[in-house]
């Protein structure tokens, strides 16, 4: 039975979320140099459209339709068989292909996150090439191992409201090996590199933080209890999470700074999003304020003392949140909350956290090697990275020949 | 002739141009400049990891003059810049060798005013 | 007492502000400018439509000196800046009649330190 409500929540919820890829554009545009803001906004937008075809074509269907433990099947190519009525597998009250364009955002936004570990010296081709295959081979199977119907870890009982494993992990561990085998940018270390808009950084946030109720709400699939509870503690989280960040840096470095508070609740809004529909208001408080904590460890101190040049922090902020709250399901999780979910540590279901942890070990594997090898693959066949020369001039002009902005006039 | 370049702090610009008026010194090209003389930079922080910062925000004003307004120029500059702390900046003189104003091709001092 | 100007290539100015460091000259202007020599520019296209975007982005550097400073200056502007490409810069020097320390009022060569 397909409900109105249930049905103008989701497609409005798949609206936000579209929002998110171009909010991330500006969160990533605005701390890269001035050369290289449309090279950003470019992948971004990019994978927007790319993804979407690649969704429509065969993603869909080898992320969600009935398959093996691995993958999908393919019996819906082309969106074959997906229609408008409801697939009671995923959402009993919605048209199916309300739930198809739902998921399709989804699909967007994971490769357009490990944009920030590569900016300012990826070449447009490859990325192409890179975000094609990497949806292909990592985003369909992962999700379908998660949230698809015969997925393994479905099956083994892990738990991932929104996508923490799917997306956050999932991005950031392939951002990690991206940032690992490109290299580092020329003078990093070396020199300085500012954000070069931070104002731009800050609407980005704004853009996304709006887009993610959409992405936690949403992620209930209809307009019910559910959806209100992984509203509130969005909100919540994303709240306590650019506030602790703030402070901390208010009390390491004597000033709190706007790219630290909207970093920490970027941080926040990460890693409430596998816990949105199993944990309660004040388990929300303390994910956010720990999810800070955890990513400004990663930021301001192990990435500069091993060196690897994860330029906007995508591996620092969204994996590390992504980790720390898929665990907290584990501890936070209660079926008070969501009947269908499962109690972890703290009401009493110690097996819960085993459980997520070897989702979240799984996924970092698989996305850690399987980035590796796609990468490889495209360095050896076209080259990856642009020519030094290129790169002083800035991606904008070496692989657009468009400037975002003028000096003069 | 003589070329004027001042570097001053942006925040003393309007007392700067305020004074040249009064000095009848109206023709002047202003343009934002990052310098760093004795005043030492500051250091900024992004997420966490800090960076020295030496380059500080100033205005670099260019006005060419002849003889006669040097001094006037000079004594308006720092009338309008001065406040006695560092980093008030500085004024170079530097000889012109020669002006031209482009719509009407007159040269020397007359094209100067 | 001399002015040293010098147009460098703009992912070369931390390197050339080492070596400025370096070599004990600390007082510098830093401006963007347009500007273009040998190097050809980047034809940029808007929407189907060619601009022949044959100005480059580039920074300008201001350097008031006394007379031994000179060569350590230019050497380290060199040796920043230079790639042994061409858009590498160039480096031009004017006499300076004049120099004002604005807080002091102080004039010449002691201003200029």
């Amino acid at each position: 039975m397909i409900n109105a409500g249930d049905t103008a929540f989701v497609l409005l919820s798949a609206g936000l979320v579209m929002l998110m890829t171009p909010g991330l554009a500006f969160f990533y545009g605005g701390m890269v140099r001035r050369k290289n803001i449309l090279g950003v906004l470019m992948q971004c937008f990019t994978a927007l459209c790319v993804i979407t075809l690649q969704w429509v074509f065969f993603g869909y269907s080898l992320s969600f339709a009935p398959g093996t433990g691995f993958w999908g099947g393919l019996q819906w190519l082309g969106l074959n068989g997906v229609g408008l009525e409801p697939n009671a597998d995923y959402a009993g009250t919605i048209p199916h292909q309300a739930f198809m364009i739902y998921q399709a955002m989804f699909a967007i936004i994971t490769p357009a996150l490990i944009i920030g570990a590569f900016a300012e010296r990826m070449k447009f081709s490859a990325f192409l090439v890179f975000s094609i295959l990497w949806a292909t081979l990592v985003y369909n199977p992962v999700c379908h191992w998660v949230w698809g119907v015969g997925g393994w870890l479905r099956n083994l009982g892990v738990l991932d409201f929104a996508g923490g494993i799917v997306v956050h992990i999932n991005a950031g561990i392939a951002a990690l090996v991206t940032a690992l085998v490109i290299g580092k940018r020329k003078n990093f270390g070396h020199h300085p590199i500012p954000p070069h808009n931070l104002p731009f950084t800050a609407l980005g946030t704004g853009l996304l933080w709006f887009g993610w109720f959409g992405f936690n709400a949403g992620s209930a699939l209809a307009a019910n209890g559910l959806a209100v509870n992984a509203f509130v503690v969005t909100q919540i989280a994303a709240a306590a999470g650019g506030l602790s960040w703030a402070f901390i840096e208010w009390y390491l470095n004597g000033k709190p700074t706007i790219f630290g508070t909207v970093s920490g609740a970027v941080a926040g809004l990460a890693t409430i999003t596998p816990a949105a529909g199993f944990v309660g208001p004040i388990p929300a408080v303390v994910i956010g304020l720990f999810a800070s904590v955890f990513c400004y460890i990663a930021v301001a101190y192990i990435k500069p003392k091993l060196g690897y040049d994860d330029s906007l922090d995508a591996f620092g902020v969204h994996c590390i949140g992504g980790i720390f709250g898929s665990l907290a399901v584990g501890f936070f999780a209660s079926k008070a909350i969501n009947p269908a979910g499962a109690d972890g540590l703290f009401f009493g279901n110690a097996h819960q956290l085993k459980i997520q942890a070897i989702g979240v070990l799984a996924t970092a594997a698989y996305s850690f090697i399987a980035t590796f090898i796609i990468y490889k693959v495209i360095d050896a066949v076209i080259g990856v990275r642009v020519s030094e020369k290129e790169e002083s001039l800035g991606l904008d002009l070496a692989q657009h020949r468009e400037g975002a902005y003028t000096v003069l006039e | 002739m003589k070329l004027i370049i001042a570097m001053i702090q942006p925040h003393k610009l309007p007392d700067v141009k305020k004074a040249l008026f009064e000095a009848d010194v109206h023709k002047m090209t202003v343009t934002n400049a990052l310098g760093c003389g004795q005043q030492r930079g500051f250091s900024e922080t992004y997420r966490g990891v800090i960076t020295e910062v030496n380059l500080l925000k100033k205005v670099r004003l260019e006005i060419a003059v002849n003889e006669e307004f040097v001094e006037p120029t000079i004594k308006a500059i720092i009338r309008g810049a001065k406040t006695g702390n560092i980093g008030d900046g500085k004024i170079f003189v530097t000889t012109l060798d020669e002006c031209i104003r482009i719509r009407t091709g007159e040269k020397g001092s007359a094209a100067i005013g | 007492m001399k002015l040293i100007i010098a147009i460098i290539q703009p992912d070369k100015l931390e390197d050339v502000k080492d070596e400025l460091y370096h070599a004990d000259v600390n007082l510098i202007t830093v401006s963007e400018v347009m500007g273009h020599g040998r190097q050809k520019g980047v034809t940029e296209v808007y929407r189907g439509a060619k601009e022949m975007g044959n100005l480059l982005r580039k920074i300008r550097l201001e350097i008031a000196v006394n007379e031994e400073f000179v060569e350590s200056t230019i050497k380290a502007i060199v040796k920043g800046a230079k790639t042994g490409e061409t858009g590498d810069g160039k480096i031009f020097i004017l006499d300076l009649a004049e120099c004002v320390r604005i807080r002091t009022e102080e004039r010449g060569t002691i201003a200029i330190g």
